[in-house]
């Protein structure tokens, strides 16, 4: 392939003249890599470094210091939160395998009936923002909710489920197993039948197996998952903030930023903190992925032999995924009951039912949803755009320095969304539009942070989608006549557009839920995005009716665009596969 | 090489392998069809057939990866058709090699040994052993990914030997070397096995390999074994058409047997007729089958009998010249050795053709 590229390009006359060129890029790339630079220099490289030159300088002269990072040190709230959050994103982690472990063995390894039901219900979480969930766990599981009610009337016992720190964790805990259930069940898939049965050959079987040789070369794809868990948990500003618990460092940060002011140099010590456990947990997950690519299956080989099981596995196995399952989608029946219900406190079962929340919801607070579509719609739009962009020059150029652009893109994911809410306020308040108000008032900023969240995510959709196109298709426009701006009009993009497609969907659905950076940036009602509306409604108790109409109505238009991306990845994958 | 055999000789105690009526089907598949085969103690013995031919699948029920829907497979006299894989003794040393990627080479051959419960000064012993037998003893520490492909198939087959199998099962084992290596392997494969004495089972699709390594050969096809024998007596006395054609180049004439005054006589289709010797016997529907060496351009010799042909068109083999010649419909392939400064017959141009009825048979099916 590589040959084939060389001899392409030394066929034009003007490379093979200048040696020079051939390794640097067309004027026209550059400039389109110098307006990605400067896109990401602006919205991403700036506001975290300001955040960071903050924390390390003195108030008022700006002289360096590390009286900040003291001062946090010496206080005993933060380093309170700093173990809180510590011990909810560790206990995250634990609670949520208990959930993933038992799915993914028993759909991977038995032949299982409910398996596809399995794999479909275990994403469901991952469609409903986290803090929308908790209000309906609290009406479920908490003190007074429907689970601790029947317990009490049945066995006089109550369990706290949601008290504290035990809330925070138990809804992330559900919210988050997904991502260890996939990546689990996907290393479990990609071990070669050929390394279980070589075991078995010299004499392995049952669980000395599973410990000595199913488990270890599963073990990449299990911390590649939690470690991701570790950080959403780490990160998160809206789950706790919802069910109290300030003592946390995210709602530390944001607290003292909007209750002490922009000033206050607490909130950006904070946010180094978190954008440095980020980058750790991120290092211990790459460390323990190095040298172990152990996606071992052959042509042909198949993943782990499914063994038949026994009537009584059976029975214990659908005891356990019905549990599993009753618990992971309990936000979702909570919410939908709490929709429809009138009243419901103090009892297992709202009093009665009816639609005066929707009809609050699409009236007077429509304005959250048309807002979120449009913010969503052109986040998910500059991602694609500049995801193809980055694709192109990182994979069929050899502009200098264009892996630049890939890792600074990419480094987006190590900076929690509260990070870049502050990192924006502090940047862009002093910028004065031509009527006077702050940028950083401006709504188009909730877009540009949201596009920034879900950038890396769209540039390895736009990545893959294009690493899939063999550069021979490209070879053979040109070669009859084509030039490299026609040849990417008409064969790389019509190829790519599937995997944009579906970038652009997930980075649309979950750009509309998303509110760690955007609680920050809203400065009126008006501008309000979706998430904020629900954040908004689920403070008081009056408005958790309309607050669960209008999740319910989130979860509704992001489960639609999980849907439709996953039917558009599906079809495209077969066009290629036809192309082929 | 000439060291003394590190691992305790399994020579003197190898075991024979009796497959008795097997037969396996997936579904409306029938896999494997009433198969009945005897490998005898310390015979290097090779399943050798076309891609679902049902060698491997038979290769995996002896190892007890796949069960039977009936007949049995003997150890040493012993059925072991209802032991699960890990109760077996027979080691296998599989087509991908299976090397565990998280564990060193060292921990990799000990696996077996760990699982018996050998004591660790043994197994200590042992691994050494095993790996100095293939000539890795220096890379015992590394991990399956540093090594080459042919370092990692001779770490697999130390794996399977450190336990002492009864039995060693090899699945296509050199399919995935370079052409060079595999000609090497082979040879030590087929080395180690002499030193072992080891009764030996090695599934190929390629004859080649077959021919060189093996004792003797079951040629399958279609979920049944159509012939077993030495590679010299399968070559020499191919069974059927199928092996004829498996196993070497093979010329296939169609024709009929006509009786005219007494003598047989063949009508090639396309108009050319041979004598039939009396004393040969030929089937019902028979085919002639010879092999590109069994004929020759020009001059007949004596005993030979003599065929109009056509010269299609010539391949330069290097030590031989081969001569695509069509006789009547069909085409034949011939060899002449190659002397250079020879003329070249041209295509187009009518030869006689030599044939030596004493080396070709008469196969019905």
């Amino acid at each position: 392939m590589a040959g084939a590229t060389t001899a392409g390009r030394a066929q034009t006359p003007s490379a093979s003249s200048k040696r020079s060129k051939r390794l640097s890029a067309s004027p026209g790339q550059v400039a389109v890599a110098l307006g990605i630079a400067a896109f990401l220099v602006l919205f991403l490289i700036v506001p975290v470094g300001t955040v960071i030159y903050v924390a390390f300088t003195e108030k008022g002269t700006g002289e360096f210091t590390l009286v900040n990072f003291l001062d946090f040190a010496q206080t005993d709230l933060f380093i309170r939160s700093f173990w809180n959050s510590l011990y909810v994103s560790a206990m995250s982690v634990v609670v949520a395998s208990v959930f993933a472990l038992p799915l993914a063995y028993i759909t991977t390894r038995f032949e299982f009936r409910g398996a596809m039901l399995i794999q479909t219900l275990g994403f469901l979480p991952l469609i409903m923002p986290p803090f929308v969930g908790a209000v309906a766990m609290l009406l479920l599981f908490g003190r007074n909710g429907t689970v601790n009610l029947l317990l009490d009337d049945w066995f006089g016992v109550k369990v706290p489920f949601m008290e504290g720190l035990n809330g925070v964790i138990f809804v992330q805990a559900v919210h988050y197993f997904p991502f260890i259930l996939i990546n689990l069940s996907t290393a479990l898939r990609n071990i070669d039948r050929a390394m279980e049965e070589a075991a078995q050959n010299l004499g392995s079987s049952g669980f000395r197996l599973f410990r000595r040789i199913v488990f270890p070369l599963a073990m990449p794809g299990y911390i590649a998952g939690a470690s991701l868990v570790f950080v959403k948990v780490f990160d998160d500003l809206a789950t706790p903030l919802l069910l109290n618990v300030k003592d946390m460092l995210a709602p530390q940060a944001y607290l003292r930023v909007t209750s002490i002011g922009i000033a206050d140099p607490m909130g950006y010590v904070i946010s180094v903190v978190l954008i440095c456990m980020s980058i750790l947990a991120m290092w211990v997950s790459a460390r323990a992925m190095r040298g172990k690519d152990y996606a071992t299956v052959q042509r042909g080989g198949g993943g782990l032999a499914k063994r038949r099981m026994r009537p009584w596995e059976s029975a214990i196995a659908y005891a356990v995924v019905l549990l599993i399952l009753f618990l992971v989608l309990a936000p979702h029946i909570g919410l939908l009951l709490l929709s429809f219900a009138t009243v419901w406190s103090f009892s297992p079962l709202p009093d009665a039912f009816t639609l005066a929340h929707y009809g609050r919801v699409f009236g007077e607070s429509f304005i959250y949803v048309k807002n979120t579509m449009v913010y969503a719609s052109i986040a998910g739009l500059i991602d694609v755009v500049l995801g193809t962009a980055i694709a192109y020059l990182v994979l069929r150029t050899k502009l200098i320095g264009r892996e630049w652009l890939d890792w600074a893109a990419t480094a987006a994911l190590a900076i929690p969304g509260v990070v870049l809410g502050i990192g924006y306020l502090r940047t862009f308040y002093d910028v004065r539009l031509p009527n006077g108000t702050p940028l950083a008032a401006f709504w188009i900023v909730i877009v540009l942070a949201l596009a920034i969240r879900r950038l890396p995510y769209a540039l390895r959709a736009c990545y893959a989608a294009l690493q899939q196109i063999s550069v021979s298709l490209e070879e053979a426009a040109e070669n009859l006549g084509a030039t490299k701006l026609r040849t990417i009009r008409r064969v790389v993009l019509p190829l790519m557009a599937g995997g944009i497609l579906a970038g652009f969907v997930t980075s649309f659905a979950t750009a509309a839920v998303e509110l760690s950076a955007t609680l920050m940036l809203v400065q009126s009602n008006a501008d309000a995005p979706l998430a904020y509306g629900l954040y908004v409604f689920m403070q008081s108790a009056a408005g958790r009716g309309p607050g669960a109409a209008l999740g319910v109505i989130a979860v509704l238009l992001v489960a639609l665009c999980t849907f439709a991306s996953h039917l558009i990845i599906e079809k495209s994958q077969k066009v290629k596969a036809a192309g082929r | 090489m000439n060291q003394p055999l590190p691992i305790s000789s399994l020579g003197a105690n190898a075991v024979d392998v009796d497959i008795r009526n097997v037969d396996l089907s997936y579904g409306s598949n029938h896999v494997l069809k009433g198969i009945n085969l005897h490998i005898r103690a310390g015979e290097f013995f090779a399943f050798l057939g076309p891609s679902g031919c049902g060698k491997t699948t038979l290769l995996r029920l002896i190892a007890g990866f796949n069960q039977a829907d009936g007949g049995e497979v003997l150890v040493g006299g012993r059925d072991i058709s209802h032991l699960p894989p890990w109760r077996r003794d027979v080691g296998m040393v599989f087509q991908s090699y299976a090397l565990w990627p998280h564990m060193t080479v060292r921990r990799n051959v000990a696996f077996g040994l760990e699982e018996r419960k050998v004591p660790k000064a043994e197994i200590a012993r042992r691994v050494t052993a095993a790996l100095e037998l293939v000539g890795l003893a220096h890379l015992a520490d590394r991990r399956p990914s540093q090594l080459s492909g042919g370092q990692q198939q001779r770490v697999a087959v130390a794996r399977t030997i450190a336990i002492e199998p009864k039995v060693l099962l090899l699945d296509e084992p050199l399919s995935n070397l370079d052409a060079k290596m595999r000609v090497q392997v082979r040879r030590e494969l087929r080395d180690l096995q002499q030193r072992l004495g080891l009764t030996t089972i090695f599934v190929t699709h390629d004859q080649e390999e077959a021919n060189t390594i093996c004792d003797r050969i079951a040629v399958m096809n279609d979920g049944i074994v159509q012939q077993v024998g030495t590679p010299m007596e399968l070559y020499e006395k191919p069974a059927n058409l199928f092996v004829a054609n498996f196993l070497g180049t093979a010329n296939i004439l169609p024709g009929r047997v006509v009786r005219e005054g007494g003598e047989r006589f063949f009508d090639i289709e396309g108009g050319v007729r041979l004598p039939i010797p009396a004393h040969v016997v030929v089937p019902e529907g028979a085919k002639l089958v010879f092999r590109p060496q069994h004929a020759s351009l020009g001059k007949s010799g004596a005993g030979d009998v003599s065929l109009p042909g056509i010269i299609a068109h010539s391949e330069f083999l290097g030590s031989t010249l081969r001569y695509g010649v069509k006789i009547g419909a069909a085409e034949v392939s011939i060899d002449t050795p190659f002397h250079s400064g020879e003329a070249l017959h041209e295509p187009g141009s009518p030869v006689e053709i030599g044939l030596s009825l004493r080396s070709a048979l008469w196969l019905a099916s």
